[in-house]
Order: structure tokens, then C-alpha cells, then sequence
């Protein structure tokens, strides 16, 4: 065992941190930007990342595949994601309303769902060990990555660009600022933003897979205690950007390594304070990028409307 | 939102209780007056008003309800309890009821109500902590021919209702056997500890495990990692990684479940102690041992004494000696030579020889605690109120 790096510990547990707590955050974050984008909010993807959770887990121990639980939770979540579209797209149905009754529902049936699987010990998801080539322990344990992330990473430029410069970005990005245009354009409005829901859901249901299968890796009913809401707010930090999305994810994800970072090194003082450090952060970066003119620019017109 | 929904209706119910109130005192009065053979009926008068009166117990079968805050198979406290309900499962003439993550609000009043009335339940094990104050004082209030048996040692005599009655364990003696085990196993002679709250219960047991580990080498560091909540598993997992990252090598946890302590230790080939409930088939290599409740031990002696006709004991403490904790079976990677001096202690502890809190003992900033010559037995009371930790630890308090 080699020496330790004492105090240089805390910048690499950060970045260790970064990658690992950041990879749900990420996935539900780019999941509902491409919704928010399409002009609906889908508050239910807490549900569904729990949902997400408990089935990958699930069919990880049925199949004795982890990919294949990964593939489930998002098959599952994209069910999720396709039955708010559905129902969203009926009149008069309110998608603020929708989604709390179906992040309840996705937590509850996966509270229910899951009991049997709390004990059992399913395959989980191996990591890249990109630090190998140092025989330091913390160095080798902070570059471990697994490779969601790194499909995570790989999706938010690709997303942007997408959004940007494709034709069904533009598709989206139209139903999302001015369903009347789109309509005109000859567009299905509410089949766009089905297939957006969808996909958003679909990316909820693998990140919610990365908790069960990889980070903290087990299925218990504690697991996500929040982080699907987090990051549909992320979005809105992010201002409706993919590559924001996955600043503004790393960023969580770090800053909630500092706390048992500090103590792991004997710094204990006002550790509920830094355990709070994520949300100071996003607090104090809001704040700094807040702006009395051009306040909503980025924000999807039709996500404005109220139906 | 169950919350908000409850107190809409909790005028009408503080009028009910009001009425309680006023009834209580001679509810009391008759309940210890009258004969054990008259408690039922006082009960039932209890619950005349609006509520529908309590079920009389089959003959001879008496219905047992446990209330968990979490899952009942959650590898920790929840489960420890579970293990218990089942074994008094099987006693004849008694049948259990059980309810799983009953949150520590209005909600354990309302499950503890519906075992009563719906289930006609005798007696009550509503498991955590935070159920005691109000929530069982207030039910019990309203229930004098309930017993409501709390873990945790918050029973005031004088203070409490009669039917009231708590129970603990002294389970820092298996954490001062872990600590031996986790002690003489260790290479770097590093330890971490992952606790959830500062509280004296979580320090009494960081402070025995560091006092056991040193007791077998002297250059043990115990570093500890404060959660902040009894379910974090993300924050959990951070923990242990950073742990490892400084170069513990021995990881163990006090928190609800330490599943995922006990996992990121075996994913990372280093080794762990368990706590509440046996950890062993989740890190078959790394596991050492660990501090387990028995709740079956008490439980059973319990229901033998309700079924006797007798009041359960209002304060009930033990451990090793009384059976009330003990070891999971030790791991490969334990050494002869250190079972053996964990057997040791263990047979000191259980004689009560061994006293883990003898002075002179100072805590990690070198302020002495205890002066030479004086000891403080398990049952001293001032224990139970430890804002310390000893030297050896790493980390501070406030």
C-alpha cells in the first residue's frame, strides 16, 4: 500500500466525486432539458429515477447482466416519460400536476415493486480504472470511472449540438417556443413533445440504473432521497443548455465530495454546513448570474403558457 | 402531505384528548388499583369514545405488533428487530403484527392505534428512537391496558405512563471485541468509522471500538465520518471512499444500515466490522466480525413475562452477560492470535472483569477524563450522556 496524499486528498476526492455523485444528476438533467426544450415539464422524473433504480437493479439480478439492467431502467422509464406525454397531451391536463402524481406513483410502485430486492446481491456495473497506471490508492479510487459517465459526457455536446443544428432539433426547439408555428409548419405538436417526454424519461430511468448498479450500488429505498427533483432544478440553473446541464452536474457532484472529504483528513468543524455546499453554491451562482433584463432568454416560450 | 392532512383534523382530536386527559389520572388509578385481571377492561373503557373498543384477545393468544422505520430485511437496526419479531413469532399462543417504514411523525400514532383497535394488539415494539417522545407517551396515554415497549432507554420513572417501558443494549461491549478484531487485523493501522449523528449512543460506540483497537495496538487511528442522518447512501459511499482514500484499511459504520459501507469496503479489498445485524454474505472476504443486537433474547423474556400475568420491567439494560448483544462469527481474514484476544475480552466483558471506560483515560485533544483510579462500569449512568471522544480518534466535536 502506498503512501497517502493527506491534505491533497480533498481536490481529488472532489473530482472523484465529481464523476461519480454527478452521473444521475446528469442523466435526469439532460432528460428534462430535451423536454423543457419541447415545451413541457416533467416533474415526475424523480419517480421515475427511483422507478429506474429498482427495476435496473431487478433485472441486473434476473438476467445476471448489468448492461441489460441498464437497458430495463431506461425501457422503463421511457414507459414513464411516454405515459405523462400521453396524458399531457389530452386537453386541459396541467404537466406541473401530472408530474407530482407521477413522481409519487414511480416512487410508490418502486417502494412496492422493490421490496423483494433489497436483500439480494445483483451484478453491478465495473468501472474504467483510468488511474492505473499510478500505484496511488486515492489517485487510482478517484479516476475509477465508470462508463455511464462517460456516455454522460459524451451525450451533452452531442445533445447540444443536436438541439442546434439538426433538423429535428429545430423541430423541437420550434414546439417548444411557439406550438401555434409549429402547428402551422404542419407539425404534430403533442407528438413531438411525446417522443421528447420519452426520451427524457428514458435518460431518467438510466441514471436512476447508475445508483442501483454502480454509485452507491445496491437498491434500497433511501437511494435517491431527492436527486431526481435536483436535477430537473439544475435545468433551470442551467438556463435549458446541455452543456450547462453537465457544468452545472459536475459541479453538484464535487462540491458534495468536500464534506466527508474534510473529515476523512480530520477537518470536522461545521459538517452539516458543508454537506449543505451543493446547494450554497447553486444559491450563490444564481444570485451571480441573475439578471434584471435578460432574465428568461433562454427559457422555452411555450414553457411560459399557462394551459 | 399525510402530515398536513392530519393536523386539518387535529382540532377535533386535541378536543378528544383533552377529554383523555382529564379521564387519565383516574384510568390510572383504577389500572393500578384494580387487580391485573381488570387492566383489559380499563382499557376498553379508555377507548369508548368514538373509537371502537378494543378487541378482546383470543384466549390465550397475544398479538404482538413491531413498527420499523425502515425495511424489515435492511441489514441493519430494521432487520436486528426483525430477527427478533420472528423468533417471537414462533412462541405459541402468540401471533405478530408488523409494519415497515412507519416515518417518526403522526403516522406511528396511527399505526400503533390501528394495531390496537383493528388487530386488538396487547403489546407494542415501536422500534425507533424518535417514536418515544410524543408519539408512544401520547398513544399510551390513551391505551393504559397497551404495553408499548421502546428501544432505546428514554423511560422516566415518575415521568412516563405506567404502560410504558424501554430497553437498550450495551452493544459498545461487541464494538470494544470488534475494535480488537479491527485493531489487530489492520496494516496501516488505520480505521474509519462511519457514524451518522454526534450523539452519546454513536460516540459511546466510536469511543469503544477505538479503546478495544487500542487495547491490541497502541498505534490504531480511528477516523470518523459524520453523515448527518441515518440513511445516506450516497453520502455513505462518499464516506467509505474517502476513508479508503486516506488509507483505512478497516471499515466499519453506525448508521441504519450498513450495507453500503460493508459493500464499498469489499469492492475496494478492504476490510470491514458490522454492526446491528450480521453484514457477512455482503463481503465474504473482508468481513472481520461484528456487533449484533440479540433482540430475540429480549423479546421472548418479555412476552414470557406479559404472558405471566406480570408488568414488564420499565428499564431493561444488559449486554454480553445477559445475552442481549452479540458477535457475528469471525471472517477468514482473522488471525488465531486475534480471535483469541478478542475470546479474552469477551469473557471479561461477559464476568464483568473487564471495564472499557478506567481511567486514566484523556480524550483526543489530551484533556484527561477520566483520572487514574477511577472507573465507570457499564451501567453507570453517566455514560449515557458521553460528549467525548478518546484519545485515538480522529475528528472533533462541535
Amino acid at each position: 500500500m502506498s503512501a497517502t496524499l493527506g491534505l491533497w486528498g480533498i481536490p481529488l476526492a472532489v473530482l472523484g466525486g465529481a464523476t461519480r455523485v454527478s452521473t444521475p444528476f446528469l442523466f435526469v438533467s439532460l432528460g428534462e432539458c430535451l423536454t423543457e426544450r419541447s415545451g413541457r415539464v416533467n416533474l415526475g422524473l424523480e419517480g421515475t429515477l427511483v422507478m429506474g433504480a429498482m427495476s435496473g437493479y431487478g433485472v441486473s439480478y434476473l438476467t445476471g447482466s448489468a448492461w441489460l439492467g441498464v437497458l430495463g431502467a431506461g425501457v422503463i422509464g421511457w414507459l414513464l416519460g411516454a405515459l405523462h406525454g400521453f396524458i399531457c397531451g389530452k386537453p386541459r391536463v396541467n404537466d406541473i400536476a401530472l408530474g407530482i402524481a407521477m413522481m409519487l406513483l414511480g416512487v410508490g410502485l418502486a417502494f412496492f415493486l422493490g421490496k423483494p430486492l433489497i436483500q439480494p446481491t445483483a451484478p453491478r456495473l465495473g468501472a474504467i480504472p483510468f488511474g492505473s497506471f499510478s500505484d496511488n490508492l486515492q489517485l487510482r479510487a478517484a479516476l475509477d470511472v465508470n462508463v455511464l459517465f462517460v456516455f454522460g459526457v459524451a451525450l451533452a455536446p452531442l445533445l447540444h449540438f443536436g438541439l442546434q443544428n439538426t433538423r429535428w432539433g429545430l423541430v423541437v426547439r420550434t414546439v417548444g417556443e411557439s406550438a401555434e408555428a409549429a402547428r402551422a409548419l404542419g407539425y404534430d405538436v403533442n407528438r413531438v413533445r411525446l417522443l421528447a417526454t420519452a426520451a427524457g424519461g428514458f435518460l431518467a430511468g438510466v441514471g436512476g440504473s447508475f445508483l442501483s448498479l454502480y454509485y452507491p450500488g445496491s437498491w434500497n429505498e433511501g437511494l435517491s432521497s431527492g436527486q431526481g427533483l435536483m436535477a430537473v432544478a439544475l435545468v433551470i440553473f442551467a438556463r435549458w443548455s446541455p452543456k450547462r446541464c453537465l457544468y452545472a452536474s459536475l459541479l453538484f457532484g464535487g462540491a458534495g465530495a468536500i464534506g466527508p472529504a474534510l473529515q476523512s483528513v480530520g477537518i470536522t468543524t461545521g459538517y452539516y454546513l458543508w454537506n449543505a455546499a451543493p446547494y450554497v453554491l447553486t444559491l450563490a451562482i444564481l444570485v451571480a448570474s441573475s439578471s434584471a433584463t435578460r432574465a428568461s432568454a433562454d427559457m422555452p416560450a411555450e414553457l411560459g403558457v399557462a394551459r | 402531505m399525510t402530515r398536513r392532512e392530519v393536523s386539518a383534523h387535529w382540532p377535533l382530536r386535541s378536543v378528544q384528548r383533552r377529554w383523555f386527559l382529564a379521564l387519565t389520572p383516574c384510568l390510572l388509578a383504577l389500572s393500578v388499583s384494580c387487580s391485573k385481571k381488570d387492566e383489559p377492561a380499563a382499557g376498553s373503557s379508555a377507548a369508548t369514545d368514538a373509537k371502537p373498543s378494543v378487541a378482546p384477545a383470543g384466549a390465550g393468544t397475544l398479538t404482538v405488533g413491531f413498527i420499523y422505520v425502515g425495511a424489515k430485511d435492511d441489514y441493519g437496526y430494521n432487520q436486528a428487530h426483525h430477527e427478533g419479531a420472528l423468533a417471537v413469532s414462533k412462541l405459541p399462543g402468540v401471533k405478530i403484527r408488523e409494519e415497515e417504514k412507519v416515518p417518526e411523525t403522526m403516522d406511528v400514532q396511527k399505526t400503533m392505534e390501528s394495531m390496537i383497535n383493528l388487530d386488538g394488539a396487547k403489546l407494542l415494539f415501536p422500534t425507533s428512537f424518535g417514536y418515544f417522545d410524543p408519539h408512544i407517551l401520547k398513544v399510551a396515554e390513551k391505551y393504559p391496558g397497551v404495553t408499548f415497549l421502546h428501544c432505546g432507554g428514554l423511560y422516566q420513572e415518575g415521568k412516563h405512563p405506567k404502560n410504558v417501558g424501554s430497553y437498550f443494549g450495551y452493544i459498545d461491549e461487541a464494538e470494544y471485541v470488534a475494535g480488537i478484531v479491527a485493531g489487530g487485523t489492520t496494516k496501516t493501522n488505520k480505521l474509519g468509522f462511519v457514524a451518522a449523528k454526534p450523539i452519546p449512543q454513536v460516540l459511546r460506540n466510536i469511543n469503544s471500538y477505538t479503546l478495544g483497537a487500542r487495547s491490541v495496538n497502541s498505534k490504531v487511528e480511528v477516523t470518523v465520518i459524520f453523515t448527518g442522518d441515518w440513511s445516506m447512501p450516497i453520502k455513505e459511499a462518499e464516506a467509505a471512499n474517502s476513508l479508503i482514500a486516506q488509507g483505512a484499511d478497516v471499515l466499519t459504520a453506525h448508521v441504519d444500515s450498513p450495507k453500503v459501507v460493508i459493500e464499498t469496503a469489499e469492492k475496494h479489498g478492504v476490510f470491514s466490522t458490522g454492526y446491528h445485524a450480521s453484514q457477512a454474505n455482503l463481503a465474504p472476504k473482508g468481513y472481520l466480525t461484528g456487533a449484533e443486537w440479540n433482540w430475540e433474547k429480549v423479546y421472548t423474556a418479555y412476552i414470557e413475562q406479559v404472558k405471566a400475568g406480570q408488568t414488564p420491567e420499565h428499564l431493561v439494560r444488559g449486554g454480553f452477560s445477559s445475552g442481549f448483544v452479540k458477535l457475528s462469527p469471525y471472517g477468514a481474514a482473522v488471525s488465531d492470535a486475534v480471535k483469541a484476544k478478542a475470546e479474552e475480552a469477551k469473557a471479561k466483558l461477559t464476568a464483568g472483569t473487564l471495564v472499557v471506560y478506567a481511567g486514566p483515560m484523556k480524550d483526543n485533544a489530551g484533556k484527561e477524563l477520566i483520572p487514574a483510579g477511577t472507573q465507570h462500569p457499564q451501567t453507570d449512568i453517566t455514560l449515557e450522556s458521553m460528549n467525548y471522544l478518546v484519545e485515538g480518534v480522529k475528528g472533533k466535536l462541535d
